[in-house]
Parts: C-alpha cells; structure tokens; sequence
C-alpha cells in the first residue's frame, strides 16, 4: 500500500484489514444476500406447497431470451473488472471504455428484460392472472389453462426485484462514469471503481442463481 | 490487489469462458436431457453455485481478500440454511 493510497482513503483498517468503504460495501452486499434469499425462499415453499400453481421450465417463459440475457450480464461482469485491471495500470483510457462497455451492455440487459416482461404481458402472464389461456411457446392458445397467481406474482417478484438493482447499478455506473472522465480515478486511488465493481458483480451472481431457479428447475 | 500485495493477473476471460460454458451446459441440460427432476435440480444448483463462486472469487476478489473478510462473507450461509431448513419442515412435515 503506497502513502498515496493512505491518502485516498483506502488504508487497511485494523481488524478487518481492508479499507473502509470496500467493509461497507460488503456488508451491504451481505444484507442484500439474505434479501433475496427470502425471495427465493419464499418462492421455494410456495412452489411445493402448491406445484399445480407453477408452469414446468419452457411453457410459459422464453428460456432461449433469458439464457441470451444471462450471456450479457456474464459479459457486462468482465468488462468491470476489465476496467477495475486498466485503472489498476493507471489506464484512464481503459477505464473509461470498459465503463463505458459495462453501461451498455447493462442497459440492454434491462432493455431485453423489459422486453420479455412485454411479451409475457401480451400472452396473459401478468403477476395476479388466475390462469394462462394465452401462453403459446409449447402450448396451443386454446390449451388448457397454466399457473395461477402465486406463479406470476413470485416471478415478477424476483425478477423485478433483481432488474430494479441492475437499473440502480446502470445509474451507478453512469455516475462512476463521469467520475472516471474527470479524472477522479488513478492506480492509487481507486475504491470508487471497486466498490462498483463489487456491486455490479454481486447483482451478476444474483442473476446466475435467479436464472436456474426461475427459468429452469 | 486489495490488500496491497502482489499477484499473478487474475485469469478474468478464462473465468469469463468457464461461466458462459455451463451456461450453455445448464440450459442444454435443463431443456434437453430428459432426466429425474430431482437430479434436474441438484445437478442445476450445483453448477449455479459453482459459478456463483466463480464470480465472487475472481471477479470480486476474494481469492486476494484477507481470512477475515472470508469469514465474514460466510457468515449468512448458516442463517440461510436456518431458512431454507425451516422451510422445507414446513412443506415436508405434516
């Protein structure tokens, strides 16, 4: 740890030994991780309390679409960490294009969930629907029906939920953004991008466990 | 990294392929193969933990981190399992 970076505020704290911001930032992360785990909890005993409720994998959500999202938010997590290693070499440059990547490719992982969201509504899969006479992907329209309520309100539950903290994290990153193009960030002063990099991984490892539960058990 | 210490550059696209490699293994799998939901999901959970360790321990570093920090982060996996046991007595037991 150079003097420089006991000035900018990432000395190793006694106890923990890592700098403040980053110890906070992980505590959050752990809040934020019994958080979804009484999402996904909860969608777990009503699922086997009430299987009748819930569409097998594929009959009801487009698994092909969300596979392609989860490959965005792979992407959009090592184009972070990208710009965490160029700001570690005191690439400015870097950072900012790896920033700048990760903002993109965010943004369409919102743009692709709001767009499924859409889809499912026109099909009749909306969070309080008694039954889905609508849904179309391995089902004829006229089918009988899919689902009941529990299923579409955890759905959007969690889904929402988890889309709400990439679209804070997009924010987030627009503002690490602007921080990085006025130069606020150097190889020894970096806990801003780290500590978002934090956060947009964690929302990413979200995601992968969302992902399998949701779409495909 | 965070510790202030030197180390070989982490493997990030390495890590990268690993994860969009079972993700592809895991939609194959889950679409494809047609076997016992309860190995379904076993075999799913497996490989999304795998690359839920995957992330937090190369992307967020914690290969680099201090012990502490380790214990720390573990700390909500016994308050987890509490609910997911908890849970599960209230679907199974009658």
């Amino acid at each position: 740890m150079t003097t420089q970076a006991m000035t900018a505020g990432r000395a190793p704290m006694p106890g923990m030994k890592v700098y403040n911001l980053k110890l906070g930032m992980w505590i959050f992360l752990l809040s934020e991780v019994m958080f979804f785990t009484g999402l996904i909890g909860s969608y777990v005993i009503l699922r086997f309390a009430h299987p009748e409720q819930f569409a097998e994998p594929g009959q009801v959500l487009n698994i092909n679409l969300t596979a392609f999202n989860t490959f965005l938010l792979i992407c959009s997590s090592v184009t972070m960490v990208k710009a965490y290693a160029a700001i570690q070499q005191g690439d400015q440059q870097g950072l900012k294009n790896w920033l700048l990547a990760t903002i993109v490719i965010g943004a369409s992982f919102v743009g692709v969930q709001v767009y499924e969201y859409i889809a499912l509504a026109g099909e009749g899969f909306v969070p309080m629907a008694d039954a889905y006479h609508a849904v179309g992907r391995h089902m004829p329209h006229d089918g009988p029906a899919i689902g009941g309520q529990l299923y579409g309100s955890t759905f959007y539950t969690m889904t929402g939920f988890h889309g709400t903290h990439v679209s804070i994290g997009v924010l987030c990153l627009c503002f690490t953004y602007w921080r990085a193009a006025k130069g606020a960030y150097t190889a020894d002063s970096l806990g801003g991008v780290e500590i978002m990099g934090l956060y947009w991984h964690f929302v990413d490892l979200v995601w992968i466990i969302l992902f399998t539960i949701v779409y495909l058990i | 990294m965070s510790t202030g210490e030197a180390h070989k550059p982490p493997p990030y696209m390495l890590v990268w392929f690993g994860l969009f490699a079972l993700t592809i293994v895991e939609v194959y799998y889950a679409t494809v193969t047609s076997i016992p939901k309860i190995w379904l999901a076993i075999g799913l959970m497996a490989m999304a933990f795998y690359k839920a360790y995957l992330v937090a321990v190369y992307y967020m570093h914690l290969k680099w981190e201090p012990k502490r920090l380790w214990l720390l982060v573990a700390s909500p996996i016994p308050l987890i399992m509490i609910l997911i046991f908890v849970v599960l007595n209230e679907i199974f037991v009658p």
